[in-house]
């Protein structure tokens, strides 16, 4: 059955959507991450233009993470404090991105950028969880624990404007959220992700957030930081197919179900080194894409004001 | 196809009668479609039209399929520091967004090349004006890219041999629209060719638009963005909602 895309003007078989929906919800559902930046190159892989791939994943993150924020709310783990300072930085900096992807769109250089963006970070972050779960793995054979500090004290912490974070048991400068806020924001707006996989290590290990309001208060800005990018890319770049958007989500909503059983049965760090496998082998898929000589050099472009 | 074989079988015999009344020396071609509108809803994969009509004496018949006209960018890519990157681009102000040639006959002698570039029969009798001041030997680079980018979408096209001629008297092709087709106002002109010479043509308008929530989507989206942005978001909260709630009531 095939379903014609309104705005990616494009006609798809809606089992293939659905499929990729659930896989990666399966994903998200086990490892807990939201699946942006796994979702957005798959659709650009299936032939779906990076702007409608990008303006429609924020649609779709935004959805899921209503979604998943209630049961973090509901089990008190958002700090909704620490979230409105994130926030805060996440508007400005989506705002920012949204802007950047049509001055690069105009230019010609938006696929790129969106590529090298996630050549570089899935790069990085494969790179380190693979490591860190190779390590695990290791350490846990040898049975050691070693207790370490909730978290060091370092020259982020110097910086004015401090603010208590009572949730967080934090006391630090409202700046530093802020900035973080910011990067991501643009981030997100870019690349068409929620940015959680870079929030959430910076939340533990640059700010020292204890891990259990992590995930909800990430979720929690999330929510509005795609909301914004939502409504900038809709009514900047009009590249959110809602349709796309709701069949993915239709996906990913069973798929996470069946993840969260799963990741209830297999060990956490075998877990994270798969997935580290998977972002590793998409990262590779992308630099192929960028390094191989393409079959014509020559593609039609995206041509302004029609 | 919607109509009955039977219902076209009638229109031909329509178009005998027309031909007949007319005299010898009157158009000694005449064609029709289908359907003069074709709609892109939801479950669209494109969609087979079928141009018919008959033709008095002998010769060759030749349909050129257009789409509208519309400003298209090519880019070329380069390498730099390896990485192989967007570096130039050309707008083409002008170029046709649908373009397939059908014929009953392989085209060869008995089309002179005169008359394919008058009616620019065949992707290299196309040519498009640049909106950047480019050399002859760019120009063409860029206009093949677009010609072979075009091809390869399926939006391009020559199809020799697929006007069929019955009886030497009635022809009748399938125009093929792929499921990406762009939308417009396009004309199927069918050609009756001679000794070496165009007897009689006929144009016909045909309309490919968008309809049912397809239309009302992409329309919301270019007309009213700010009111699709809060609508998309207003879904995908709701949508969260629901699906949170459906969770909760299966545990």
């Amino acid at each position: 059955m095939y379903i014609y895309l309104p705005i990616a003007e494009l006609s798809v078989n809606i089992f293939l959507i659905l499929g990729l929906g659930a896989g990666v919800g399966v994903l998200s559902g086990i490892f807990g991450v939201g699946g942006g930046f796994l979702m957005t190159p798959l659709l650009i892989f299936l032939g779906i233009s990076p702007p409608v791939a990008v303006g429609t994943e924020a649609n779709q993150i935004l959805a899921s993470s209503v979604s998943g924020v209630v049961a973090h709310w509901r089990r008190g783990n958002v700090d909704f404090k620490m979230g409105v300072v994130l926030l805060i930085g996440g508007l400005i900096g989506s705002t920012l991105g949204v802007w950047l992807f049509k001055e690069l769109r105009d230019l010609g250089q938006i696929d790129l950028v969106i590529q090298l963006c996630y050549l570089v970070f899935l790069g990085i972050i494969g790179f380190l969880m693979l490591i860190e779960s190779l390590r695990s793995i290791h350490r846990s054979r040898r049975a050691d624990s070693t207790q370490r500090k909730l978290h060091q004290h370092n020259w982020l912490h110097g910086l004015p404007f401090k603010m208590r974070f009572r949730k967080s048991k934090l006391y630090i400068s409202a700046l530093l959220p802020l900035i973080i806020g910011i990067f991501v924001g643009i981030l997100s707006a870019i690349m068409g992700v929620g940015g959680g996989f870079i929030m959430v290590p910076a939340m533990i290990y640059l700010l020292g957030m204890p891990t259990n309001v992590v995930v909800g208060t990430s979720l929690f800005q999330i929510i509005f930081v795609t909301a914004n990018a939502t409504f900038l890319q809709s009514s900047l770049n009009q590249t959110v197919d809602v349709v796309l958007a709701f069949v993915l989500l239709f996906g990913a909503v069973i798929g996470a179900q069946l993840g969260t059983f799963l990741g209830s049965k297999l060990k956490g760090e075998q877990l994270r080194g798969l997935l580290a496998l998977i972002v590793l082998a998409v990262c590779i898929k992308i630099a192929h894409d960028l390094l191989v000589m393409p079959a014509d050099l020559y593609s039609i472009g995206f041509t302004g004001g029609h | 196809m919607r109509r009955s074989p039977i219902f076209l079988t009638c229109c031909i015999f329509v178009l005998f009668g027309l031909l007949g009344s007319r005299g010898a020396n009157a158009d000694a071609l005449v064609a029709d479609l289908s359907e003069q509108l074709v709609k892109i809803d939801l479950g669209f994969t494109g969609k087979k039209v079928l141009l018919y009509g008959a033709f008095e004496g002998d010769g060759e018949v030749i349909v050129i399929v257009q789409g509208p006209r519309e400003p298209v960018t090519i880019r070329r890519k380069g390498r730099i520091a390896g990485i192989w990157v967007n570096e130039a681009a050309v707008t083409f102000t002008n170029a046709i967004s649908f373009y397939q040639v059908m014929a009953s006959e392989e085209l060869n002698e008995w089309l002179p090349l005169t008359i394919r570039e008058q009616h620019q029969i065949g992707v290299e009798y196309l040519s498009f004006k640049s909106k950047e001041e480019i050399g002859p030997a760019q120009q063409a680079d860029f206009q093949t890219a677009l010609i072979r980018n075009k091809q390869a979408l399926g939006h391009y096209g020559v199809l020799e041999g697929r006007v069929k001629v019955l009886g030497g008297k009635l022809f009748r092709t399938e125009v093929i629209f792929p499921a990406n087709v762009p939308t417009g106002a396009y004309s199927m002109e069918a050609f009756l060719v001679r000794n070496g010479k165009v007897v009689s043509s006929q144009k016909t308008p045909l309309h490919i638009s968008k309809s049912g929530i397809e239309a009302e989507i992409f329309n919301l989206a270019h007309d009213y963005p700010k009111i699709y942005g809060l609508l998309a978001i207003l879904i995908a909260v709701a949508a969260g909602l629901a699906a949170n709630a459906g969770v909760l009531r299966r545990r």
